[in-house]
C-alpha cells in the first residue's frame, strides 16, 4: 500500500504566537517550529498500516525550508522517504489554496492513502481531509480513532458528538485522525540517524504541476483585514475557602443570573 | 434584501439552538433561508425556524443524505447557491458542519472562513485565533463568502419571518456517496447537553482524582443545566471519555460560563476554553494560572467546595 501521510510545521504552542504585521501572515520566525500534534498521531497511523499490510509510507509537507526539521522527525519516525513542497509562490497560502497545491502534489506522486492530523494547532480549520478529498473524488474518512484496512476496503470510526459513526469505502481514500487513534512512537536513536540518510525530494510549484495563479496570498480566496491582541481579561475575584466557597461561589453565579 | 443561507443543525427532528443563534445572525446581513438537509423535518421544525426569521425553508429531507459523509450536505448547498445566489452561506462551527463548508467551498470556488464569533458590514468576520490570544477581522475575496460561526457567539432573538417551504429534491452523485455510513454508534451521555454547543461547561482536571469522583463534577453540571468538559491530564488516564477533552487537541467551547475544577490552566487548556464569556476557577494552589482567566476563583479543595456548591445552586432553583 502506497500511504502518504501530509505532516504540517506549526509554531509551538508554548511560545507566544504571531502574525506579521506587514503582509499579516503567520510570524513563522517569531517561534520554534515544530511537529504538529496531530500528525503525529497521522504518522503512527501510517507506519502501523505500513506495518500490517506491507508498502511505502511518504511525508508530503508543504512550508518553507525549514519544514525539513519536521520532516526529517517523521522520517525518524519510520516514514521511507519525503517530498517537501517548498516554493516562494506558497506563503500565505489559505487552506482552498493549501488544499489545491496538496492536491495537485499527490495526483503527481500518487497515493492508495492519504493520512492528516485532522486539525493544525495555528490554522486550526480542520478543513483541508475534506477539501482534498473533495479535490481528488475520493471517498472522506475523517475524524477517525479507529481505522481498518482488508485489500481494498477501509473502514473508519468517524468521532462524533455522539459517539461515533462506522464508516465504509474503497480504497484510494483520505482518512484524517484524531488523538488517541495510537501512541506515537519516539524516534530511536537508530531512526534518527537513519532518517538523515532517506530521500527528500523537493519540489517546487512548477514540478508540482501547480497552477501558481491559484496559491499565495495575493491569490487567496480570503484576507485578512486587520487584527489586534486581545485585550486581558479583567481580573477577577479570588477567595480562600474557608468552609464557605462553594457558597460564595453560588452568591457569584447569582450575581450574574446564572442561578 | 439579499437571501442569507443558513444550514440547520438538527437531531432527532429538534433544531438546534446554534441554527436560531445563525438565523438571528443571518437577520442582521439580509433575509434568512433555512436549509435543512436528511430526515427528521416536520411542520414543527418549519415553526421554529420561521419563529427566529427563516424568510424561506428549503427542504431536503431525504434519508439517504444522512448516509454518507459530509458530501451530500456540500452537493446539496453547492445546488442552492447556483439556484439563489445568495449573499452568503452561514453553518456552525462544529467539525463536521466545518467540513461541509470546506467541500462547498471547493465546489463554488468561494472563500470560507472558520471559528467565527461576529459578522459585521460588508460581510467582515471576526476570529479569534491562537486559542484566543489574537483577534483578526477577515473577509472573503473570492465567490459567494461561507461563514461558519462557533456556537453561543450570537444570543439568539425571535423574529417572525414567513418560513415558506420549498421542497428540494435531490439526486447524489456517486462522488458524494463514496464513503458511507454503516452504523451509527450512541454513547450514553444522559440528557446533558452537547459541550460546543451548551451555554454552560463544567469542566474537571487531574485534581478531580478519579473517574469516580467526575460524579461531583456531573452533578453539578446537571444543577447548572451544564455539559461535562475534562483536561487532556482527566481523559488521558481515562477518567472521562476523549470526546470531553476541551483545549488544543480537543474540543473549542465559548459558553456564558465555564466553570473549571482541579485544572491547573495550561495553554493548551486555555486554547478550548479562554473565550468563555465568563470563568470560575476551583483550585487549592492559589498560583495555578488558571487564576488569570478568572472572573471568580476559589482557592480551595474541590471535594468541598463543588458538593457545596452543587447543594447551593439546587437550593436556590
Ligand atoms: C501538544 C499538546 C497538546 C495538548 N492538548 C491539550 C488539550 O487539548 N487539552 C488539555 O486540557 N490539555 C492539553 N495538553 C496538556 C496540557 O499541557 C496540560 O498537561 C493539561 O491541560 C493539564 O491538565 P490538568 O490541568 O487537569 O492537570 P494539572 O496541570 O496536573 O493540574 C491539576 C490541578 O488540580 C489542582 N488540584 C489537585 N487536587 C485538587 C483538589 N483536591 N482540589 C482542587 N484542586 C486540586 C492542582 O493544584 C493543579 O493545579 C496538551 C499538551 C501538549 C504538549
Ligand atoms: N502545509 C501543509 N503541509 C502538509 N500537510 C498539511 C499542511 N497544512 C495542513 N496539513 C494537513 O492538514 C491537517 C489539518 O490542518 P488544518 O486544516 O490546517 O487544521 C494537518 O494535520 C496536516 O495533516
Amino acid at each position: 500500500m502506497n500511504i502518504v501521510v501530509c505532516v504540517k510545521q506549526v509554531p509551538d504552542t508554548a511560545t507566544e504566537r504571531k502574525l506579521r504585521s506587514d503582509d499579516k501572515t503567520l510570524d513563522r520566525d517569531a517561534a520554534d517550529g515544530v511537529i504538529n500534534e496531530l500528525c503525529e498521531y497521522a504518522v503512527e497511523e501510517a507506519l502501523r498500516l505500513k506495518e500490517a499490510h506491507g508498502g511505502e509510507v511518504t511525508v508530503l509537507t508543504m512550508g518553507p525550508d525549514r519544514a525539513a526539521d519536521t520532516i526529517r522527525k517523521a522520517l525518524a519516525m519510520g516514514a521511507d522517504k519525503a517530498v517537501h513542497l517548498v516554493d516562494d509562490a506558497l506563503h500565505g497560502s489559505d487552506a482552498l489554496g493549501t488544499s489545491y497545491a496538496l492536491a495537485q502534489t499527490l495526483k503527481k506522486i500518487g497515493f492508495d492513502l492519504v493520512v492528516l492530523g485532522s486539525e493544525s494547532t495555528d490554522a486550526r480549520t480542520g478543513v483541508l481531509a475534506a477539501m482534498l478529498a473533495e479535490r481528488l473524488g475520493v471517498p472522506q474518512l475523517t475524524f477517525a480513532n479507529k481505522v481498518e484496512v482488508n485489500k481494498e476496503a477501509i473502514a473508519v470510526q468517524r468521532v462524533t458528538d455522539y459517539g461515533y459513526d462506522r464508516v465504509e469505502a474503497t480504497l484510494p481514500a483520505v482518512v484524517s485522525v484524531v488523538e488517541k487513534i495510537n501512541e506515537p512512537r519516539y524516534p530511536s536513536f537508530k531512526g534518527i540517524m537513519a532518517a538523515k540518510k532517506k530521500p527528500v525530494e523537493k519540489l517546487g510549484v512548477a514540478d508540482a504541476g501547480i497552477d501558481a495563479s491559484q496559491v499565495g496570498l495575493a491569490n487567496s480566496w480570503s484576507e485578512v483585514a486587520d487584527f489586534a491582541t486581545a485585550p486581558p481579561r479583567a481580573s477577577g475575584t479570588i477567595v480562600k475557602d474557608e468552609g464557605d466557597g462553594g457558597v460564595k461561589t453560588a452568591d457569584f453565579l447569582a450575581s450574574k443570573k446564572f442561578v | 434584501m439579499s437571501e442569507i443561507l443558513v444550514l440547520v443543525e438538527h437531531v432527532e427532528g429538534q433544531v438546534k439552538k446554534v441554527t436560531l443563534e445563525l438565523l438571528t445572525l443571518a437577520r442582521s446581513l439580509g433575509a434568512p433561508s433555512a436549509v435543512w438537509a436528511g430526515a427528521g423535518y416536520s411542520p414543527d421544525a418549519r415553526a421554529k425556524l420561521a419563529e427566529y426569521g427563516a424568510e424561506k425553508v428549503y427542504v431536503a429531507d431525504s434519508a439517504d443524505i444522512g448516509d454518507y459523509v459530509v458530501a451530500p450536505k456540500a452537493e446539496l448547498l453547492a445546488r442552492l447557491v447556483s439556484e439563489k445566489s445568495p449573499a452568503a452561506v452561514l453553518v456552525a462551527a462544529t467539525a463536521e458542519a466545518k467540513e461541509i463548508a470546506g467541500r462547498l467551498a471547493i465546489k463554488i470556488d468561494s472563500g470560507v472562513l472558520t471559528d467565527v464569533v461576529g459578522v459585521q458590514d460588508g460581510m467582515v468576520a471576526e476570529q479569534p485565533i491562537f486559542g484566543g490570544g489574537v483577534n483578526v477581522r477577515s473577509r472573503v475575496t473570492k465567490g459567494t463568502p461561507i461563514v461558519a460561526v462557533r456556537p453561543n457567539s450570537t444570543p439568539i432573538e425571535a423574529a417572525t419571518g414567513a418560513g415558506a417551504e420549498e421542497q428540494v429534491s435531490v439526486t447524489l452523485s456517486d462522488a458524494a456517496k463514496a464513503a458511507r455510513i454503516v452504523e451509527r454508534v450512541k454513547e450514553a451521555k444522559g440528557a446533558r447537553p452537547e459541550l460546543t454547543e451548551a451555554a454552560i461547561v463544567v469542566s474537571g482536571g487531574r485534581g478531580v482524582g478519579s473517574a469516580e469522583n467526575f460524579a461531583i463534577i456531573e452533578k453539578l453540571a446537571d444543577s447548572l443545566g451544564a455539559a461535562v468538559g475534562a483536561s487532556r491530564a482527566a481523559t488521558d488516564v481515562g477518567w472521562y471519555p476523549h470526546q470531553f477533552q476541551i483545549g488544543q487537541t480537543g474540543k473549542t467551547v465559548s459558553p456564558q460560563l465555564y466553570i473549571a475544577a482541579g485544572i491547573s490552566g495550561a495553554i493548551q487548556h486555555r486554547a478550548g476554553m479562554q473565550t468563555a464569556k465568563t470563568i470560575v476557577a476551583i483550585n487549592k494552589d492559589a498560583e495555578a494560572p488558571i487564576f488569570e482567566l478568572a472572573d471568580f476563583g476559589v482557592v480551595g479543595d474541590l471535594n468541598q467546595v463543588v458538593p457545596q456548591l452543587t447543594d447551593e445552586v439546587t437550593k436556590r432553583k
